[in-house]
């Protein structure tokens, strides 16, 4: 499957080898995101049966939620899927260098997005006292929004293997560069920035609000973090760097469509969460 | 795979791949144990599931006679209320998800790419994938009997609040319904990666020609029934993922004391619950509906309103769930709604049962052993599927909620239905598999022996079941009612295991020993038939093209012209670089093998072991994604010979 280059311009939006002319993988990731529209259903519906009829003494969720912040974060996921259409534009037209950008934004929001979560999911059980055996409100809560969570989580993943992926030189087998070694430190080393980044961001949210914050203090209580993040970003530029021709192009962008249509969808499960589970009791 | 016959490969393999680091030596054995860890063919991933959910077919089955054994005669204690409890909950759960389900998906595997003209599916090492994950979740299922906690004892629907820790766990720290939980997870994850590459490949690799209303009816029952998996088990998933929490982390979900609803986890269940009974008819009715026109020398009756038929049950399929909870109060409306739809069902069901009765009208019926099996089947479907319109009236079903009458009911869909259909199968198709077939008397002998015991052992408890005896109960006082009605049940039950030992060791006897047959030895009208037998790696030595419905009943009659197309064909395959086969591969086992290790250390409530497992998946995944699908060509000649091999790497994933 990989001569098409040889001739001419490749068509996206049928595929000769199919019965269809629908890719195998497109077709593979539509069927599978029918199945996780259950998968959601369920879990929603779960969530709402006992919003809609809840136990004694289960706790007002508008004592508990800061619509403000996640509003916040809901735009960022929406944006988010506007630069993963951009990367899948840009791979189609077989401009890698922009595909990488976009896939890089995509990255980042998406991380954004789940900064906002964890940073929310310790406010509300720190200070709003709500866990996951508190209430059922709290079990279903916790479970909903840590599934999507995940999906965003597993997606941001499959993001940062497809812009490794990107670099894979040609002949990379034949290529005295081990290839194979170096897309896995490019991966430790943007595990290690994402990690130590979300981290540094999340204590930062969580002090900036106590009383006598300072930011020098900040900085010298978090020294070991803020350098492991400085460099492991220095080294992703570094390793970004990488010049001379990838094996990269648009006949990888059925794979980078069909990573777009996960991100799009389980930003459409967020949609569907926001005012669901958040705005409820306001509408 | 049928993509070099139309793409512009010009066949340039790259050399093989001597100077790759040993991570990526793809496996090339043919034989031997790593040709089988490492097979991406979906024959012998058909012949993995099949060899594998016999097995647990006679585990379940042996699980059965003890519970017949042990209700044969009144206040027996021959088995204590806990061995009980955990064998009817084991037999249940092994006969669906371990013996009657990949028992279908193995003729999924082995029969559907050859009745569309396919070469394999459409996602090969995932197909391997979904095997072993299957393996792994049998393995999580099974594996209490040899640890203290024991096998799982909650039911097959284990029902909350009876699966929480406060009533499940005999002592602290008991895994045994974590087991289930974690076992049915995993299961669930083989099923619906399965089904996503059955729906693949049916729809996208069909043989030119080969239009959807052209399907054979196995093949379009596939279709259906990968749709309700993919569709239904998301919501068993959920339930199960809140009872996980709850039992792990002390979560709420069915926790009455805090406020959870045992209602929900009955809903959740029954959204899949019930779409899983077509999940395991739908399968068998394809078997059937290839196996009646081949023995009645006619085409299949009402080919359009079968598959139609079989695509409305699947729909209706779910919106009949809470017919399995009339008693527990949901109201009039509701009530009436359900019932009505399940009454609805009845209907695609019945024109099914009256085209099968079509086709075989005015036949020229050939009294095989498939046929016998497959008019069993018919006849004995019917009967449980009488009694299921009975269940679906709801004041009726209020008196046989929870008797034996409900386990006379399914028992007929379920042995009478499925298993008759998927034994049939296992003759029908025996000798395309193996080349070789089974003795007519002998086959013929097993059925009766079987037929027999099946109804000695079922028909009985309808009566028990409306005198009143509770399902799930480990014994009984003698002054019921009921002892006479047992003990001709239990007499049945082994005959019925005796009919299935006759079936099993004619079987084996057959494998090594029996006749061997040439090629399409029961003079069949779909492709598989139209291969040699046993069948080669490839299938098709020529992608076919189809002209008919039944498309090998066409080639048959038109064979000049058949062969010139043939010819060809060859030679554009040919200039396109032979025939494309995808390369074995280590990664689905390892991938498959680390979510086991993974989960039994959940089980165990050893979450670091968990997440190494996490971590495992990933890599093996990662490197899954890193080989690429790979690949390599072989040309056949004109009458299927291999001439040579050339194996590499265009693999440009």
């Amino acid at each position: 499957m990989s001569s098409h280059a040889a001739s001419g311009p490749i068509d996206h939006h049928h595929d000769a080898t199919t019965s269809t002319g629908i890719p195998n993988k497109k077709l593979f990731m539509w069927t599978f995101l029918a199945s996780d529209c259950m998968f959601f259903g369920s879990l929603i519906s779960a969530h709402v049966v006992y919003r809609v009829h809840p136990p004694a003494g289960s706790p007002d969720p508008r004592s508990i939620f800061s619509i403000e912040l996640t509003s916040f974060s809901t735009f960022i996921l929406l944006m988010s899927s506007l630069l993963m259409a951009l990367a899948v534009n840009a791979i189609q037209k077989g401009n890698v260098r922009s595909t990488r950008n976009n896939l890089l934004g995509t990255i980042f929001f998406g991380l954004i997005f789940l900064a906002c979560q964890v940073y929310e999911f310790q406010h509300f059980v720190h200070e709003r006292g709500l866990t996951l055996s508190s209430s059922v409100f709290g079990s279903t809560f916790y479970t909903l929004t840590g599934t999507h969570g995940c999906h965003v989580a597993i997606g941001v993943l499959w993001l940062i293997l497809m812009y490794i992926r990107s670099f894979k030189p040609v002949n990379a087998d034949s290529s005295r560069k081990p290839w194979f070694i170096l897309s896995i430190v490019h991966f430790l080393v943007f595990a290690v920035a994402v990690v130590l980044g979300v981290y540094v961001v999340v204590e930062l949210a969580h002090q900036i609000q106590a009383p006598g914050f300072a930011l020098g203090a900040f900085l010298g209580g978090h020294v070991l973090a803020l350098v492991g993040f400085l460099a492991s970003m220095a080294g992703l530029y570094v390793l970004g760097r990488q010049s001379g021709p990838v094996d990269f192009n648009e006949s990888h962008a059925i794979d980078v469509e069909s990573m777009g249509l996960y991100w799009h969808f389980v930003d459409i499960v967020w949609i569907i969460i926001f005012p669901v589970v958040y705005l409820l009791e306001y509408i | 795979m049928d993509v070099t016959a139309k793409t512009d490969f010009i066949g340039k393999d790259s050399p093989a791949s001597s100077e790759r680091p040993a991570i990526f030596t793809r496996p090339t054995a043919k034989t031997g144990l790593v040709s089988w860890l490492t097979t991406v063919d979906h024959k012998r991933v058909g012949l993995l599931y099949g060899v594998s959910s016999l097995f647990f077919f006679l585990v379940g089955g042996f699980e059965a006679l003890l519970i017949r054994l042990q209700l044969a005669v009144p206040n027996n204690t021959l088995l204590s209320a806990q061995l009980y409890n955990e064998l009817f909950t084991m037999h249940a759960t092994t006969m669906i998800f371990l013996a009657v389900m990949p028992l279908s998906a193995a003729f999924f595997n082995y029969i559907m790419p050859l009745q569309i003209g396919a070469r394999d599916v459409a996602f090969p090492r995932l197909n391997g994938f979904a095997f072993w994950v299957f393996l792994a979740g049998a393995v999580l299922l099974n594996v209490g009997w040899f640890v203290k906690s024991g096998v799982p004892d909650v039911g097959w629907f284990g029902y909350a609040p009876l699966t929480s820790k406060a009533y499940s766990n005999a002592f602290d720290g008991d895994m045994s319904t974590d087991l289930w939980v974690m076992g049915l997870q995993v299961l669930g994850v083989s099923s619906i990666v399965g089904s996503l590459n059955f729906i693949v490949t049916i729809i996208n690799l069909r043989a030119p020609g080969m239009t959807m209303m052209r399907l054979p009816v196995f093949t379009w029952m596939t279709l259906v029934t990968a749709f309700l998996i993919v569709l239904s088990f998301p919501a068993i998933t959920i339930a199960l993922v809140g009872l996980m929490m709850d039992r792990s982390f002390g979560a709420n979900f069915f926790e009455v004391s805090n406020g959870g609803l045992p209602i929900l986890w009955q809903h959740l269940f029954w959204v899949f619950g019930h779409p899983e009974v077509y999940i395991l008819i739908l399968p068998a009715m394809g078997i059937v509906s290839e196996i009646l026109p081949c023995f009645s020398r006619k085409p299949l009756f009402g080919y359009p309103i079968i598959v139609f038929s079989g695509a409305v049950i699947g729909l209706l399929g779910f919106g009949v769930w809470s017919h399995h909870m009339f008693t527990t109060g949901m109201g009039t409306v509701a009530t009436a709604a359900f019932s009505l739809a399940t009454m609805a069902i009845a209907v695609p069901t019945g024109v099914k049962i009256f085209n099968w009765i079509g086709t075989l009208w005015g036949g020229q019926l050939q009294m095989r052993t498939p046929m016998m099996f497959a008019l069993g089947f018919v006849w004995m479907f019917m009967i449980g599927g009488f009694s299921g319109v009975m269940h679906a009236a709801a004041p009726a079903d209020a008196q046989q909620q929870d008797s034996y009458f409900v386990v006379a009911h399914f028992h007929y869909v379920l042995i009478g239905g499925s298993i008759f259909s998927l034994l049939a199968g296992i003759h029908y198709w025996f000798p395309l598999i193996f080349g070789r077939k089974v003795s007519e008397f002998w086959g013929k002998l097993s059925f009766w022996v079987i037929f027999i015991g099946f109804n000695v052992t079922f028909f009985p408890m309808h009566f028990l079941g409306l005198n009143g005896m509770p399902r799930r109960t480990f014994t009984y006082d003698g002054n019921m009612g009921w002892n006479s009605a047992n003990l001709i049940a239990t007499v049945g039950s082994l005959i019925l295991g005796v009919g299935i030992a006759v079936y099993f060791a004619v079987m084996v006897y057959t494998y090594f020993k029996g006749q061997r047959v040439g090629r399409d030895p029961w003079n069949g009208r779909t492709l598989e038939w139209s291969i040699p037998n046993p069948p080669p790696e490839y299938n098709f030595a020529v992608t076919p093209t189809v002209h008919a419905r039944d498309a090998f009943w066409y080639e048959k009659h038109h064979q000049a012209e058949i062969a010139q197309e043939k010819a060809a064909h060859a030679q554009e395959e040919e200039s396109h670089g032979g025939i494309h086969m995808p390369s074995q591969s280590w990664f689905p086992f390892l991938a498959a093998m680390s979510i086991l290790a993974g989960s039994l250390f959940f089980t165990n409530h050893n979450f670091l072991g968990a997440i190494c497992g996490g971590v495992a998946l990933l890599v093996f995944v990662y490197l899954w994604a890193w080989e690429g699908p790979g690949g390599y060509h072989l040309h056949v000649d004109k009458d299927g010979n291999l001439i040579d091999e050339k194996r590499g790497g265009h693999s440009s994933h």
